[in-house]
């Protein structure tokens, strides 16, 4: 009534549809979405052919990982990589509800089988590997499964000399694994600078929410690194700040659009976008496939460390000599032939 | 619980592994745990101050500030010049504030990044102490990128030619410790812990409820012998009788044996040697089921640490 009272000259059609609306009952069916920022109704399949964005407000809601696949990937599809492995329970771990419990609630409902999905495909058209996290299984926590693929992952894109894609959904460590969850931050860090010696790029995409150990792990080391619009991406959260420091914290802390302006991503991209972005940037970062397997070498820390300082004194001159040559125009004598 | 003495005490921890399977509250964990984090317990300087003479300490990141939850700087330890940087905790009541309880910021990373660089560039070795509730979880740390200044330590830890030690002095807890934990050997002090999450904010996300610790550290299990069990140890560094607050200088001397005999067994490898073992050694934690590879990863080890 109130709402009729402050607007007169609502129409009474309006006035229907209002009635309407509030007596509809709440309940929607699984697959279709309300937006909770701006309430407006979709079904499953508008909100399939709109990637999952409110066309109205442009709120993102959340994508499972082999949805996202689809989205990012060319229609030829995707392979998946280790589908597989699954995880243990090494502490026999229960805290409400025991840890296998919860693992096999969360296979039976998300029909995963953990909460990231690796991929070889094509993203416009460039060949790469991605893992792409789903926070709909256990809230994306990063256990064994979840270090063990992202480290295959890394391994296999190195291997091949092709571009590694990143998507991170996730609240951090999965606690039900203790301190050996823990360790997979370090396991993901390290496997990632597979890519740096075989000198491909790595794009990291950020999802809501990317928080804890996912962040403070390899998320935040992306070459090139976009935010999804809204996503929180934080190593604490709002609630554990709020509670340690009683500090009162923004409605937009450690969202998206405020980290841009602090420098922790390159960009806020609308998911409908986001392919073509990610087409675009590996157009010019990565480089044609084998010509990586080809010049990487320089840079891997493993083999050359044998040479400890000499090292730097050994790789240098050929790097320099390399960069020369891509400055000199083409058809000059210094051609990399005599290699 | 009987008073622990001497290194038994090391043998009668790992006995009770067998225990912490069941259901029950271990008092003896919840005992060990509260040492860990004993308000007398010896801190990173108390151990920095014994076991190095010229202690040279190093501050400011170059690029914000300086942040006093983490000290690091150049020492000699037995003749040769090492590394440290480690967490800081307060004693008292504004001694803690002054190291904000030795949870780190963004800066503290950087500065520890920065000696580390520094060491590596000149071939010394690289020790660090690890001593903390986690990192300070701060909007002004979060805008500074947190993340990405634990992620980065890690990096750079995995990347230096150098020996690294890491040792847990105390309390590890989540990324704020292994931020500072990329080392070619791990130790840990008899009654330290090393978790991803202290048993409190366990308690508070998993049990709804803060006042559940002792079952949330239970269900942890984050000792020093379960950890050196998992692999994530690889020695377990014994404490005086009663735990090392009983004795800094007899801690901090034990503490000095072990660093010393890994320090010369590190020297003896190549720098591709440590690196290859490094990776493989984190690369290798984790148990899971994969049906190609049989059942399980095992990452873990059957027999106790040596005492």
């Amino acid at each position: 009534m109130s709402r009729v009272g402050r607007n007169i000259n609502v129409s009474f059609e309006r006035l229907r549809h209002l009635g309407h609306r509030q007596d509809r009952p709440r309940r929607i069916a699984s697959d279709a979405g309300t937006c909770p920022k701006c309430d407006s109704h979709y079904s499953a399949d508008e909100m399939r052919r709109n990637m999952r964005v409110c066309p109205a407000c442009g709120h993102h809601f959340a994508v499972t990982a082999r949805e996202r696949l689809s989205q990012l990937g060319e229609p030829g599809g995707f392979t998946e990589l280790w589908p597989d492995l699954r995880a243990a329970d090494p502490l026999q771990f229960t805290d409400l509800k025991p840890y296998v419990e919860r693992i096999r609630d969360a296979e039976s409902s998300t029909g995963m089988g953990e909460a990231i999905v690796c991929a070889e495909l094509e993203i416009r058209h460039v060949p790469c590997v991605a893992a792409i996290m789903d926070f709909s299984f256990m809230g994306g926590s990063m256990g064994a499964v979840v270090g063990e693929k992202f480290a295959r992952a890394c391994e296999y894109a190195a291997q091949k000399g092709v571009p590694f894609v990143v998507l991170s959904s996730s609240g951090g460590a999965r606690m039900q694994e203790g301190t050996l969850a823990l360790m997979q931050m370090a396991k993901t860090v390290i496997a990632l600078d597979a890519l740096a010696d075989a000198r491909v790029p790595v794009i990291v995409i950020l999802a809501h929410p990317t928080t804890g150990g996912v962040w403070a792990s390899f998320a935040s080391l992306g070459d090139v690194t976009y935010a999804e619009p809204g996503a929180l991406i934080a190593f604490s959260g709002p609630r554990v700040i709020e509670e340690t420091t009683r500090e009162v914290l923004p409605s937009d802390f450690g969202r998206a659009e405020r980290q841009l302006a602090n420098g922790q991503v390159d960009a806020v991209v609308d998911r409908r976008e986001l392919a073509a972005r990610i087409g675009r940037v590996l157009a010019i970062l990565a480089p044609p496939p084998g010509q990586a397997a080809q010049t990487g070498g320089s840079l891997q820390w493993a083999q050359d460390a044998a040479g400890g300082v000499g090292r730097a004194a050994q790789s240098f001159p050929e790097a320099a000599r390399k960069a020369i040559n891509k400055i000199l125009p083409s058809g000059g004598d210094d051609t990399e032939g005599g290699e | 619980m009987s008073k622990p003495d001497g290194p038994g005490f090391v043998r009668r921890v790992t006995g009770k592994l067998s225990r912490t399977v069941e259901p029950q509250v271990d008092e003896d964990l919840w005992a060990s745990i509260q040492l860990a984090r004993h308000a007398e317990r010896p801190y990173t300087l108390d151990y920095i101050n014994r076991i190095c003479s010229d202690f040279e300490e190093m501050h400011g990141d170059r690029l914000f500030g300086d942040d006093p939850a983490m000290v690091a700087g150049f020492g000699r330890f037995n003749g040769r010049p090492v590394a440290i940087v480690g967490q800081q905790k307060g004693r008292d009541t504004n001694e803690r504030t002054y190291r904000n309880f030795g949870m780190a910021s963004p800066e503290g990373y950087r500065k520890s990044m920065r000696v580390m660089e520094i060491a590596n560039r000149l071939g010394i070795p690289v020790i660090t102490l690890i001593d903390t509730p986690g990192a300070f979880p701060g909007a002004s740390a979060e805008e500074r990128g947190q993340g990405g200044a634990i992620s980065r330590s890690m990096q750079l830890m995995w990347r230096l030619d150098v020996p690294v030690i890491a040792v847990v002095i105390g309390e590890g807890s989540s990324g704020g410790a292994l931020g500072l934990g990329i080392a070619d050997k791990v130790l840990m002090l008899e009654n330290s812990t090393y978790s991803v999450i202290s048993p409190e904010g366990a308690s508070a996300i998993l049990w709804r409820d803060a006042s559940q610790a002792k079952q949330a550290a239970q269900a942890f299990k984050p000792t020093a012998a379960n950890c050196y069990r998992w692999g994530v140890a690889d020695a377990v560094v014994p404490e005086p009788a009663g735990g090392a607050h009983t004795d800094y200088d007899q801690a901090a001397e034990i503490l000095g044996q072990y660093l010393e005999r890994t320090l010369v067994e590190l020297e003896g490898l190549t720098p591709a040697e440590r690196r290859t073992a490094r990776r493989d050694r984190f690369r290798r934690l984790g148990p899971l089921r994969d049906p190609e590879n049989g059942m399980a990863m095992v990452s873990g080890r059957d027999t106790p640490p040596p005492g």
